[in-house]
């Protein structure tokens, strides 16, 4: 029967059918795709040998978009149209993003998340990430040779709800199945573990070029348990080079610069700081459009000035990241410095000063995310990798809260709350015969709403009219693996299921993104209906072969009558994915979910009684196969 | 066992105030190792959403048994005992006055930036609270005697929020 031709899930039958999944590391200044080969995870170069791949996009009059090296050479002369450091303003208003005045874009401030006006067109920051994940794409393609799996993307460990949506939205226009989010300082402590197999409290210290994370670890027995994170979601290696910038205008007496003069001079104090990692003295020399020239320099001491101030506010999250741990500075095994920014040697030793300890260095600290999340991506998808099985217990960066009468918020889950979690809140009407009520999530720590971030307003319609109080509603927040929040609400006392009306602060609804998935596949002459059709045939795929795993693993849950139905229930699946009805597979998809309901809470259960008795799993199954 | 059972059954613990916290972080993670949605990332849609359900509730389950405080006050919510939030009527007035003195002086401390006596402070109020736990202890599983053991975790709930004011205080002294 061909039902038992199919591996069991995490056993993969033979070395070909490895299945491809990569790691994404979506940086602010550049992004990086790996992927595990033969155990090993590796980053995966461009067709000229090139592992990074700047996040840049450049969009043209005639439609073509440039995408990484191509874009970096034009930015001096197309500084309009060519995005960089896109990721500062994923899931943000314009109000929120600093240095706007230094920035050469033509924003356009729309409901939710801010845009940049282009020859192209409005593009929103979702929309040109996208096309820096289809560029990794199309590069992982080429160099596995195949469809990829999945992908796992990281995100700063301080991203916000709306920002971990606009990324997971980014994927899903890049046309990427996102496995997991991963928190970057996470995906870099796993690059480290599992090298160094260590056991014990970390502390990840990530100074990228926009963002500043810092979580603390602990690992037991293959358990890499998140203990707390915090940061700054806008601090990080640009706003260095902006302060040399600062101060490179009032050194050279500079008047206002003109965009192109600003990218320009911008990118010669970045390549100072860079200089300055083994040099004591760096130039910085530019012909300006104006004809004017440029041609100072800057040494080491200068520039630790100016460097002072920001690196000493990335301790104040490290500090509070301790304490919310519970932990002193002694409890601390190891510091893992992630980030390129971490090069300065002015970080490194402000880092070790803290810790009292030398920080850990000896992985690239622009290829350890990636490296991380390839790792953590094979292990998604069940290619076995001869090690021991791992698992990650990550948290929610910022606690989650409503807003109550006044002003203020109440907190629902505090920040720092395994993921996932859920939270259940009761509500009650304040009027006679009230039927709708409006509830607004914040994200934040701080007391008033106007301090926090608006997450979404919604509204409880469809309440059965009562006296003032008398109903009972039930709110329930789920925050899943990825970090992200769903809302669910019923009236206790009929059981209505309030309808939920979600209009987010950020990040984009699902109709935005259905319209630009229509768009860009109409420019690519693709056909969105033909795509869809390929979706639900690969879930159906799934599906189908993670039933017949279940079967073949657990055969004595069933009664031979439930068999027999999960048995047909595949065939009828099988039969419509090989045609080209997208609703009937979606309804033998139901079918089969429905038939397989009882069974997959019988497996749970199992599974569950056994990991508390102590046996192994890996132990029992064998004792039933022989 | 399964995903209605109470926190203790979910784990196969004892419904006890006294509780190896060893044991019970190793069940934790036995049972997230076998529910986690890291190991349902490829399943089918109904399974990851199982999946979610029951790693969500062994995070609800750890985090209420973890604490002693916590504990306490889920084993008098299972027994129909109620707490109440921090309710100053309901407590007795020489509690309260105590309560005032204590925060007098952590205010006192922190205003004239004394980091010394706000360590004395916390390790005073650290081995009060830890004579209180193992009173707790006694209250809930040899007397079974859930009155005292509610009026005790009031107290606690109190001295719980001032141990916090403090280490606030000590936290913003170091800044």
């Amino acid at each position: 029967m061909a039902l038992f031709q199919i591996a069991e899930p995490g056993e993969s039958a033979a070395p070909h059918e490895h299945k491809l999944a990569i790691g994404i590391d979506l940086g602010t200044t550049n992004s990086l795709v790996a992927t595990v080969r033969s155990g090993i995870a590796v980053v995966l170069n461009d067709d000229q040998g090139r592992p990074l791949l700047p996040s840049i996009v450049r969009y043209q009059a005639d439609g073509r978009i440039d995408v990484g090296y191509g874009a970096h050479t034009r930015q001096a002369v197309d500084p309009k149209n060519t995005i960089v450091s896109v990721k500062r303003f994923m899931g943000r208003g314009l109000k929120d993003i600093a240095h706007v005045e230094a920035m050469p874009y033509d924003f356009v401030e729309a409901p939710g998340m801010v845009k940049v006006r282009t020859v192209a067109g409005v593009k929103s920051p979702v929309e040109v990430s996208s096309e820096i994940l289809k560029s990794l794409k199309a590069r992982a393609e080429a160099a596995l040779g195949g469809d990829l799996v999945g992908a796992v993307i990281t995100v700063p460990a301080y991203f916000d709800d709306a920002q971990r949506q606009a990324t997971k939205d980014a994927a899903r226009l890049a046309g990427l199945d996102v496995l997991r989010l991963l928190n970057e300082p996470t995906a870099a402590a796993i690059a480290y573990g599992l090298d160094n197999g260590a056991e014990g409290v970390y502390a990840v210290y990530d100074l990228g070029g926009g963002t500043f994370d810092i979580s603390i670890l602990k690992l037991t027995k293959g358990v890499f348990e998140v203990m707390s994170t915090g940061g700054d979601s806008a601090l990080g290696g640009d706003d260095f080079d902006h302060r040399i910038f600062c101060w490179a205008i009032e050194e050279a007496r500079l008047q206002p610069l003109s965009p192109e003069d600003g990218r320009l001079l911008m990118m010669r104090c970045r390549e100072a700081k860079e200089f300055l990692t083994i040099n004591p003295e760096a130039p910085i020399t530019a012909r300006l459009a104006t004809g004017e020239m440029v041609d100072i320099k800057l040494d080491v001491a200068t520039f630790a000035e100016i460097a002072q101030t920001l690196i000493s506010k990335t301790m104040q999250p490290v500090k509070k990241a301790l304490r919310d741990a519970g932990l002193r500075v002694e409890d601390v095994k190891g510091v893992v410095m992630v980030g390129g920014a971490t090069r300065m040697p002015q970080v490194q030793k402000a880092v070790g000063d803290f810790f009292r300890q030398e920080p850990l260095t000896n992985l690239d600290p622009d290829k350890v995310v990636a490296l991380g999340a390839a790792t953590q991506a094979n292990l998604l998808v069940g290619n076995k990798t001869g090690k021991d099985e791992w698992l990650l217990l990550d948290v929610i960066p910022l606690s989650l809260g409503l807003e109550m009468m006044g002003g203020l918020t109440e907190k629902v889950i505090p920040r720092n709350s395994t993921i996932p979690t859920a939270r259940a809140q009761e509500f009650t009407t304040f009027k006679d015969g009230q039927t709708a009520m409006a509830i607004h999530v914040v994200q934040g720590e701080r007391e008033l709403v106007a301090d926090c971030r608006s997450l979404a307003r919604f509204e409880l319609r469809g309440i059965p009219p009562m006296v003032a109080g008398a109903a009972r509603i039930r709110v329930t927040f789920q925050v899943d693996a990825d970090g992200l929040l769903s809302v669910a609400a019923r009236e206790q006392t009929t059981g209505v299921e309030a309808s939920v009306v979600v209009k987010p602060s950020y990040g984009l609804s699902d109709d935005e993104i259905a319209g630009m998935l229509k768009d860009s596949l109409e420019h690519a002459k693709d056909d969105a209906l033909a795509r869809a059709l390929k979706e639900a045939q690969v879930e159906a795929q799934r599906m189908i072969e993670a039933t017949a795993a279940a079967l073949k693993e657990d055969p004595h849950l069933l009664s031979v009558a439930e068999a027999t139905r999960i048995g047909e229930a595949i065939e009828k699946l099988r039969v419509a994915t090989a045609g080209d009805n997208r609703r009937l597979i979606n309804i033998a998809m139901d079918d089969l979910g429905f038939e397989t309901q009882e069974f997959a809470h019988r497996r749970m259960n199992q599974s569950v009684n056994r990991a508390l008795s102590g046996r192994k799993v890996d132990e029992i199954s064998m004792g039933e196969k022989t | 066992m399964d995903l209605r059972s109470d926190h203790f059954a979910l784990f196969e613990l004892p419904r006890a105030f006294r509780l190896d916290v060893a044991e019970l972080d190793a069940r934790y993670r036995n049972v997230q190792g076998q529910v986690h949605p890291d190991r349902f990332a490829h399943a089918g849609a109904a399974e990851r959403r199982l999946s979610m359900q029951w790693a969500t509730r062994a995070n609800e389950a750890y985090r209420a048994l973890k604490k002693p405080l916590e504990r306490a006050k889920y084993l008098l919510h299972l027994a129909g005992h109620d707490v109440q939030a921090e309710n100053n009527t309901a407590m007795p007035a020489d509690f309260l006055m105590e309560q005032m003195e204590w925060r007098e002086a952590v205010m006192e401390a922190r205003g004239g930036g004394d980091h010394h006596e706000l360590e004395r402070l916390h390790n005073r109020l650290r081995a009060d609270l830890d004579r209180r736990y193992a009173e707790l202890g006694e209250l809930f599983d040899v007397a079974g005697d859930l009155d005292a053991a509610t009026d005790c975790v009031r107290r606690l709930m109190f001295l719980e929020k001032l141990l916090h004011e403090i280490d606030d205080a000590l936290a913003s002294l170091e800044e």
